[in-house]
């Protein structure tokens, strides 16, 4: 076969993905006077990072003094249900903060507190209130700043560019190969160090608040090079996604609503949440209206449970839908035009109202939501190290929701935002270190380029084959209705046979047309990556047997305390998916004793 | 189920032309819907961008019925079965593929706006700034880069040469949330919107505002306060003569 034509760039650092994580890690890598290449999918400044609404964790201690990193940290590992890496868990309470004030020096603007401080709002899970935000539109205001910052940074930005593989050469990472979507035409990054900040896998469930990019690109880029993954069984479903018009399923109703006071009601108008209280929480948890109404105002008062991890809050819709107590449209209520002046709600929330008012014609400010459980991050991902990001695989560092560890089974909202900053901003570090300290030549190996060129365009050589959006379709039917909030393991069983079918089918996929600017072919190349993230979440489902944060069995259906010291480690083996099972790090005593001090 | 006939512009280069679709609408649907519907059935390489499909990205700008909209945000109850439905790319800007365009054009230019330079910082290392001080600049920053109001500009929409020398609505925006915001110390803004970004083209017939999705009052919160700037700071007579005096005033970034 001939050789592909292709353009080649260099840099010290490449940087995969430019929403929070990337964008930060590709200008603290600048800053390290590293040559940066920024790789991103879409135009620069519309990554996923742009729909976060809530808002960013960070114990700042504006609003609460009480608040400090201990309390942030302990909160954060208590809502992954103790399954995170503690370091990770450790210098995100830490370091998150100094990475808000950071933004904040870079012009961003936070609503403000009566004393003209970063405003601070509640949120699921934490006990202070603790998000510093933006109305409901945080991460557009985040991504701005970043983006506007990094534009004066010498950053070069590759956009509208999908990477399908990295290049390695030995053990270590030296690039990568992709695509321009523009033109069709092949494109190598030769870089001593590859930062992943791809973000996650909701494109492989059908209901989900995730955009067309979240195809696990990242995730299985690593996992092809020869990294690990973990945690791959952990994937949150937020619990109120729109329900209503079907257009309109899934997309993101923000936690903000229940931290500014609204609340869950079913179809009798009852409160639910006050029977969804587990053992776990009990303790810090109001188990009654009055208590939970006074919370807000006064913190000795025990959290309302309408702000339980959202775990929890989203089993708890799930089985008041399944018991009938449901929603014309089978979701539940949230109702915050009963609780608060629509002037408030309007000035608080006001992408929701506005989203709502044009989508589905409801004034959320007279009327209440509807809302359902949506597909909205994945804690699993790139096994990494807590402090510098690095991989498994030399070279190769992962930040943001691509990487795992650092939320558990289950993460806190806001804990998002902070993490792509405090990680981002590492990866970036270490990325470029790694790149200084390393001495001697990278080789790009033609062979590997050549392959993953040939592999990019036999969707145009077959003929006959399926149309990739059917198998796109079937692949998300599948995930939603067998690896969903409830597995079993005869469902998951079910799901990787089906996997199977759809990878034979896969492999026959056919794209029309030709390859400038081509979505159809897009898609089919995308669908490897998706099946393979699929394939590892159900592989790691069906291996951990027990419930836990964002993963529930109802054949399994108790917390098992020797699962609690072990995470679900996943390699490709010979071209298969090897499952492991390997011991959490030990966590050091002084941070154990945050866990015994308060019940 | 209600069924639309969608006329979509199709080609790419230098020859395209409308083709028409029937498609089927279910309750609620947007026209971004009925676009990823052909896609799925009757043209997969139908080339349209896209992200969040909940108006939060600024990423499906396109013009429907001729008028600069989101595709994500246009109900397909706005229309009726009988008529048939254009669906154009933003023509603004240099045309790709189908309802894709180069919008390079708005990313050289916000390269070229000076960026913030913050003063100091309070002995705690933080800063105080009141909500009242920023809430006309957090109007600007709900910008999506949808880049409507650039699309919609007739400074640009008719005059290729002018783009040379106009940053346009969406960058007027970005330079006054700069010039008001409380931490930037820069005194060269009016001398940027003035002499780089072309601010006196505008003739504030407010087209950028009608079209803008995020509602941000472009021509009488921005523009306008920026030309005001611009006036007093080189057409003042009493200003003029201090300069002449003293001199420019110089600012590097």
């Amino acid at each position: 076969m001939a050789s592909h034509d292709y353009e080649t760039h260099d840099h010290d650092v490449i940087v995969i993905g430019a929403g929070g994580a990337g964008l930060r890690a590709a200008i603290e890598a600048a800053a390290s006077g590293v040559s940066v290449g920024l790789v991103c999918k879409s135009l620069l400044g519309k990554a996923h990072t742009v729909m976060a609404e809530g808002g960013i964790a960070a114990a700042l201690g504006n609003v609460w003094k009480e608040d400090n990193w201990q309390v942030h940290f302990r909160d954060t590992m208590r809502g992954g249900k103790m399954l995170n890496n503690w370091r990770m868990a450790q210098l995100h309470a830490q370091e998150a903060p100094e990475r808000v004030l950071e933004l904040e020096r870079w012009g961003a603007l936070f609503d403000r507190t009566k004393d003209g401080r970063i405003l601070q709002r509640d949120f699921g899970g934490h006990r202070y209130a603790r998000l510093a935000h933006v109305g409901d539109r945080t991460g557009l205001e985040m991504i701005r700043t970043l983006q506007y910052h990094g534009i004066h940074q010498g950053i070069d930005v590759y956009m509208e560019c999908t990477i399908t593989r990295l290049l390695k050469d030995g053990d270590r990472v030296s690039g990568a190969v992709g695509y321009w979507r523009e033109s069709g035409k092949v494109v190598v990054f030769r870089a001593k160090a590859v930062v992943l900040a791809t973000g996650g896998i909701g494109k492989a469930w059908k209901i989900t608040s995730n955009s067309w990019e979240y195809t696990g690109d990242g995730h299985s880029l690593a996992l092809w090079a020869g990294a690990d993954l973990i945690d791959m069984e952990f994937v949150q479903f937020h619990p109120t996604g729109m329900v209503w018009p079907p257009s309109v399923r899934g997309i993101l109703v923000t936690e903000g609503v229940r931290g500014d006071g609204g609340t869950l009601k079913n179809s009798e108008g009852k409160r639910f949440m006050f029977n969804y209280i587990p053992d776990f929480f009990k303790g810090e948890t109001a188990d009654n209206e009055a208590e939970a109404d006074r919370w807000y105002e006064d913190k000795t008062a025990r959290r309302t449970p309408d702000l339980l991890p959202r775990d929890e809050v989203a089993r708890a819709i799930n089985a008041e839908v399944k018991a009938g107590r449901g929603s014309p449209h089978g979701g539940v209520f949230l109702d915050i035009c009963t609780r608060r002046p629509a002037d408030y709600i309007r000035k608080r929330l006001p992408s929701m109202y506005h989203q709502f008012k044009e989508l589905a014609g409801v004034d959320i400010t007279k009327e209440p939501m509807e809302v359902g459980p949506t597909c909205h991050y994945v804690m699993g991902g790139v096994r990494v190290d807590a402090d510098t990001t690095q991989s498994t695989v030399p070279g190769l560092f992962a930040a943001g929701e691509v990487a795992g560890g650092m939320h558990g089974s289950n993460r806190l909202g806001g804990n998002s935002l902070s993490d792509l900053l405090v990680f981002g901003r590492r990866a970036g570090l270490h990325a470029a270190l790694y790149a200084k300290n390393f001495a001697g030549a990278l080789t790009v190996d033609a062979g590997q380029v050549e392959q993953a060129a040939r592999q990019m365009l036999a969707p145009f050589e077959r003929t006959g084959g399926e149309n990739p959006y059917a198998i796109q379709s079937d692949l998300q039917e599948t995930m939603q209705a067998l690896v969903g909030i409830i597995r079993n393991e005869a469902e998951l069983k079910e799901a990787l046979k089906r996997l199977e079918q759809l990878k034979e089918r896969a492999h026959k996929v056919r794209a029309d047309g030709h390859r400038q600017y081509n979505p159809g072919w897009h898609t089919a190349l995308d669908l490897e990556s998706l099946l393979t993230v699929a394939e590892c979440s159900a592989v790691a489902a069906l291996e951990r047997k027990e419930s836990r944060g964002g993963h529930t069995r109802d054949d399994h259906p108790y917390t098992d305390d020797t699962w609690g010291k072990v995470n679900v480690v996943l390699r490709l083996r010979d071209g298969r998916v090897q499952v492991s099972r390997e011991p959490l790090l030990e966590m050091p005593a002084d941070l154990k004793a945050l866990f015994q001090e308060r019940k | 189920m209600p069924t639309f006939t969608m006329q979509v512009f199709r080609g790419e280069g230098r020859t395209g032309g409308f083709k028409e679709y029937k498609v089927e609408a279910d309750t609620g649907m947007v026209v971004l819907d009925l676009i990823h519907r052909i896609q799925a059935t009757q043209a997969q390489d139908l080339a349209v961008r896209w992200n969040c499909k909940a108006g939060k990205c600024g990423s499906c700008s396109a013009e429907i019925n001729g008028k600069p909209r989101l595709m994500c945000m246009t109900r397909m109850d706005l229309f009726s079965e009988a008529e048939p439905i254009t669906v154009a790319p933003i023509r603004a800007f240099p045309w790709i593929r189908d309802l894709v365009t180069d919008v390079s054009y708005n990313y050289e230019k916000a390269r070229q706006l000076p960026p913030l330079r913050v003063k100091s910082p309070e002995a705690d290392g933080t800063y105080r700034m009141m909500q009242e001080d920023i809430d006309r600049i957090q109007e600007f920053h709900k910008c999506i880069e949808c880049f409507l109001c650039q699309d919609v500009c007739h400074v640009i929409r008719d005059h290729e040469e002018n783009k040379k020398i106009f940053a346009g609505p969406r960058f007027f925006i970005k330079a006054a949330g700069l010039d008001m915001h409380p931490l930037d110390t820069r005194t060269d803004r009016a001398q940027f919107v003035r002499e780089q970004a072309g601010v006196g083209l505008c003739n504030i017939t407010k087209c950028c505002t009608e079209v803008c999705p995020e509602h941000i009052h472009i021509t009488d919160n921005a523009i306008i306060p920026l030309k005001e700037r611009v006036a007093d700071e080189f057409f003042d007579p009493v200003v003029w003569l201090l300069r002449k005096f003293r001199g420019r005033r110089q600012d590097r970034a």
